[in-house]
């Protein structure tokens, strides 16, 4: 069925499809429409879900913790301050194996104060040991919530899975999504069986500690773990692609960089306008191509590398700075290309902070500063005095 | 392309507009693509509030906020301001609900239709303006949507209302 929906109703909705069986909520924005649309849900019985209306992020994935831990597929969702404030029990919920989904709603973070969208929440939270997705669109939010618990519940993996939705670009955006019906759902995801519980007839430790003697054995196998999740998804996405009919393309997405000289790398809502960007400039010669990545963790190093080795020069766009040095992703892109043994001039841009828009132009700006090359790392609109020049 | 940017103060419906012609114009489906956005933020009474759509026969993908709009919509004629023709196409259009005339944009008076049906704003009323004027959807598309996405108990009302415009419109 087609409907006109923003990306937290299809993100939503995509949930209701994968039948959480507890969901513990604590509303910011700009997630609150996700858990007000699941409170509906469950209210009208078309979601049979125990609803948790918690005091606080730290308690939402406490709550979420407990119940994976008694064996439930569990839900929750945050943003910005609340994913900060939440962040000691994201290292809990990894550390512990428990395939929570959660979807954050990107924001900035404090301060100055802001509710607008970037990604600066999420990326300070690479180490959680979480699998973090980006979507681009309301479909894919949806069928990232669908997929989500595929990946996140594989024996091979046993990760919690957190799917980012650019706030309010994305969040708050209406456009068209196909909801799939509730039987193909069904078949497309089982319901959640896992050894990894408290069983009363099986009883065993769990959420122990452990000391210098064995800790890197957790930490080694919390690795394999997420790591594993490469292969899964590209399974999950067969299989989606399969019953659903929409196709996805693992952790990242090219587009004409087949023989491209200059290529954006980007994440999030933003590459839809790189995308045309690069269409624009084709026909005025320049070879230009996107890389969209959709999965920071397990982060793409080879597929990075491979379709980076033989550009030109590269720009990584980003809603992210680590204050001192440079954009996350940034790091990330190199360190792929470095160990590949690719040697590519690389550029990172710092835009869309706080909400800020990023244009059609902005993005014609990069392409053209990475053809006759500029400072390492470059805060887009900002002028050129405070930029240094 | 075709961009619509909505003005209208905090209560009036501006980002409803925006979002019913969104789902208006796709809801044939087939090769038909929309986005529908409020200029983000709080939401307060009163205060001026922006909405934008964006409609296309391809997918739209550029989630930028539109700097050339083809029609401008305004449902508060005290929002109205010469320098918005700066974000309009060459051959674009401003539409305000007004009751006195105002150089260089369409006037019409919603509130006039607005009481006939009963209705507390000129949203639906100017989305029927808009769909009379450009043809960028039928009224047909328009009912579809106020059937798809407004409470059951106004729809008539909005239906009939739009219904009346498009057709003043055309007149």
């Amino acid at each position: 069925m087609k409907k006109f929906l923003s990306g937290n109703e299809a993100f939503a909705e995509g949930i209701r499809l994968a039948r959480p069986q507890v969901i513990s909520a604590y509303p910011i924005t700009p997630q609150t429409i996700v858990v007000e649309r699941l409170s509906e849900m469950v209210e009208d019985g078309s979601l049979k879900a125990e609803y948790v209306h918690v005091e606080s992020e730290h308690s939402a994935m406490s709550c979420a913790i407990g119940a994976s831990a008694a064996g439930a597929r569990a839900f929750t969702a945050t943003s910005s301050q609340g994913l900060l404030y939440m962040a000691e029990c994201l290292y809990y919920a990894a550390g512990g194996r428990f395939p929570i989904v959660m979807m954050n709603a990107d924001r900035s973070t404090a301060l100055p104060w802001n509710i607008y969208g970037d990604q600066r929440d999420s990326l300070s939270q690479l180490d959680s040991g979480w699998i973090q997705a980006y979507a681009e669109n309301a479909q894919e939010a949806l069928d990232l919530a669908l997929m989500s618990y595929r990946i996140a519940e594989d024996k091979r993996v046993s990760t919690p899975y957190m799917a980012n939705l650019d706030g309010f670009i994305l969040t708050h955006t209406y456009e068209t999504v196909d909801i799939p019906d509730s039987e193909q759902a069904d078949r497309f995801l089982p319901p959640y069986e896992t050894d990894n519980r408290i069983d009363f007839e099986n009883p065993k430790n769990m959420a122990f500690s452990a000391g210098p003697d064995t800790n890197s054995i957790f930490k080694y196998k919390e690795h394999k773990g997420i790591l594993a999740a490469k292969e899964v998804i590209s399974e999950t996405e067969k299989d989606f692609a399969e019953i659903f009919g929409r196709e996805y393309t693992g952790l990242i997405e090219n587009y004409r960089t087949d023989d491209a000289e200059y290529v954006i790398v980007t994440l999030g809502s933003i590459a839809g306008l790189c995308r045309e960007t690069a269409d624009r400039l084709r026909e005025s010669g320049v070879k230009a191509g996107v890389v969209r990545i959709r999965y920071m963790r397990p982060f793409p190093n080879e597929e990075i590398a491979e379709v980076l080795s033989n550009v030109k020069s590269y720009a990584v766009l980003e809603k992210d700075i680590s204050f001192g040095n440079e954009g996350a992703v940034f790091t990330n892109v190199n360190s792929a290309l470095k160990k590949a043994g690719v040697s590519v001039k690389g550029y990172n841009y710092i835009g869309g902070l706080g909400g800020q828009n990023i244009s059609a132009s902005d993005i014609e700006k990069i392409y053209s500063d990475i053809v006759n090359g500029t400072d390492d790392v470059n805060f887009i609109g900002i002028g050129d005095e405070e930029n240094g020049k | 392309m075709k961009e619509i940017i909505w003005l209208g103060r905090g209560g009036q419906g501006a980002f409803t507009a925006a979002k019913l012609l969104g789902a208006a114009y796709t809801a044939e489906g087939g090769g038909k693509y929309a986005l529908a956005f409020p200029s983000f933020g709080p939401e307060r009474r009163g205060a001026p509030v922006r909405a934008f759509t964006k409609l296309d026969t391809k997918p739209v993908v550029d989630r930028s906020q539109t700097e050339k709009a083809d029609y401008i919509v305004i449902l508060d004629d005290t929002l109205y301001s010469p320098q918005l023709r700066g974000l309009l196409k060459s051959g674009g259009s401003i539409l305000v609900n007004s009751k006195a005339d105002i150089e260089g944009a369409v006037v019409f008076d919603a509130e006039k239709i607005a009481s006939e049906f009963r209705l507390p704003t000129a949203n639906t009323i100017m989305l029927g303006l808009l769909a009379g004027i450009s043809g960028i959807i039928t009224t047909e598309d328009a009912e579809d949507a106020v059937r798809g996405y407004m409470p059951e108990k106004i729809q008539e009302r909005n239906i009939n209302a739009i219904l009346k415009a498009a057709g003043e419109a055309i007149r």
